[in-house]
């Protein structure tokens, strides 16, 4: 099968990689990449544990052809954190509000609460919700997720105020 | 890794015409949320693919001179919904796309292709039929206007003849200007769900908002595809807005709708929700035109 180059920024570093054609962008990611945050749950786009930042979107990156990534910046969850490999603020507060039980779904819920984090205005729990409403998650009843999101959203709405 | 035969890539839009011209039984491959969950399935195993994702002169909004709002059919529901012309000029349309899925399914799923897959859910499709959108259909050969009310022929067949592609939908300024819409998607959870029904309604009101000079509504899930109905709208215009007009417009919406039982839903809740729905999208719709029910 056919195969191509395909050239992309992954968590800041410009990258080539060779892929089948017919690979997913978790495929690649995965396979040459090493980057094993991202999940195959589903596989079919529906329960979020693939998610990455895509040009700083969320997408799927099981149902996101390989070939698609030309050009693009892509951010994983072992691009949040620093290059000594301390955690980001979200991933700490995953893990002070005990929003992490198997941890399967952690990485895809992280990467969908960026745009959230990132937001310049508080956001309602509702609008959390909504926002993570792409993720699923069997052991936590999301009640602990919402937490960590929203207090690392006002914490960082509070550090730009002071600053 | 997908199970695809060949993967065609394209540079251009005549580039994916020519290439549906030589390989007919290949699909279009665009955002991909329906196609690659199929070819996951094996209903589309080891189908040849023309990938047309990359195909920036497909996708955006924009106002042209003669004021209609062209959309082109690669928009992400994302785009839809947060594009400043859809929001001054048909915000319905962008609370509609924003039902779909997740954020994830919405940054990737495109408008064209929720109508091209020709499914009678589709939640661009009910306020696209409401809002009589002409679609802009292109073969190498040349490019034919059709109206979107003529597009579905049946459950996921749509009138795309071989060589075709969706290459624009447009709204016409008289279809939109001094209209005000609104959509209810009913399912079973707020996400991630297909609508058991949807219900899209826009009216236009004279100028001391006390009668209807327009109304428009259409549904999803209540036929095999998605429908207008001709006989709410003819009883609802010219009509006073008041409650008699709200059981005009169901009764009239019944009339016209055929549901089916499926696992999601009875005919019989659908009919009720038909019911229902057509009166409340209709208040509301009056409502954001500056109307009010026994005002």
């Amino acid at each position: 099968m056919a195969k191509k180059d395909i050239t992309c920024t992954v968590n800041g570093k410009v990258r080539t990689y060779s892929v089948d054609v017919r690979e997913s962008l978790s495929d690649m990611l995965r396979g040459q990449a090493g980057l094993d945050s991202i999940k195959h749950g589903c596989d079919v786009g529906e329960c979020g544990a693939c998610t990455v930042l895509i040009d700083g979107k969320p997408f799927n990156s099981c149902i996101y052809m390989a070939i698609w990534a030309e050009g693009k910046e892509i951010i994983t969850l072992e691009g949040l954190s620093d290059t000594k490999g301390a955690l980001s603020d979200i991933q700490q507060a995953f893990i002070d509000e005990g929003a992490v039980q198997c941890g399967f779904c952690t990485p895809g819920f992280i990467m969908a609460s960026i745009p959230i984090i990132s937001s310049e205005t508080e956001s309602s729990r509702e609008e959390i919700r909504r926002q993570i409403s792409g993720n699923l998650c069997r052991c936590t009843g999301y009640e602990n997720i919402v937490n960590a999101i929203e207090k690392t959203q006002k914490k960082r709405i509070a550090e730009k105020k002071s600053k | 890794m997908y199970n695809f035969g060949t993967i065609y890539e394209t540079t251009s839009v005549e580039d994916a015409l020519r290439l549906k011209k030589e390989h007919p039984q290949a699909h279009f491959l665009a955002g991909g949320s329906d196609i690659l969950i199929k070819v996951r399935e094996g209903k589309l195993a080891g189908c040849d693919v023309i990938n047309i994702y990359n195909l920036d002169e497909l996708r955006g909004i924009c106002l042209e001179e003669d004021g209609s709002i062209l959309i082109r059919p690669l928009t992400s529901f994302t785009d839809v919904a947060m594009h400043p012309i859809i929001k001054q000029y048909i915000p319905v349309l962008g609370e509609a796309v924003n039902q779909i899925g997740g954020p994830q399914v919405r940054n990737i799923g495109t408008i064209g292709g929720n109508i091209c897959n020709g499914v009678t859910s589709a939640d661009s499709a009910t306020t696209l039929k409401a809002y009589d959108a002409m679609l802009e259909i292109s073969s190498i050969d040349g490019t034919r206007v059709l109206p979107y009310g003529e597009f579905n022929l049946g459950p996921g067949k749509v009138d795309l003849r071989e060589g075709e592609l969706l290459c624009g939908i447009r709204i016409r300024k008289e279809s939109y200007e001094k209209t005000y819409g609104h959509y209810i998607k009913y399912a079973m959870r707020r996400a991630m769900d297909i609508a058991t029904l949807g219900c899209s309604v826009n009216v236009t009101l004279s100028e001391d908002k006390k009668t209807v000079t327009r109304l428009r509504i259409a549904f999803g899930v209540a036929a095999p595809i998605p429908i207008r109905s001709t006989t709410a709208e003819a009883s609802a215009n010219g009509h006073a807005v008041n409650e008699a007009l709200l059981d005009l417009v169901s009764e009239g919406a019944l009339a016209d709708v055929n549901p089916r039982t499926s696992w999601r839903a009875s005919k019989e809740f659908r009919m009720q929700l038909v019911k229902e729905m057509a009166k409340r999208a209709t208040k509301a719709a009056i409502e954001k035109a500056g109307g009010t029910i026994n005002g």
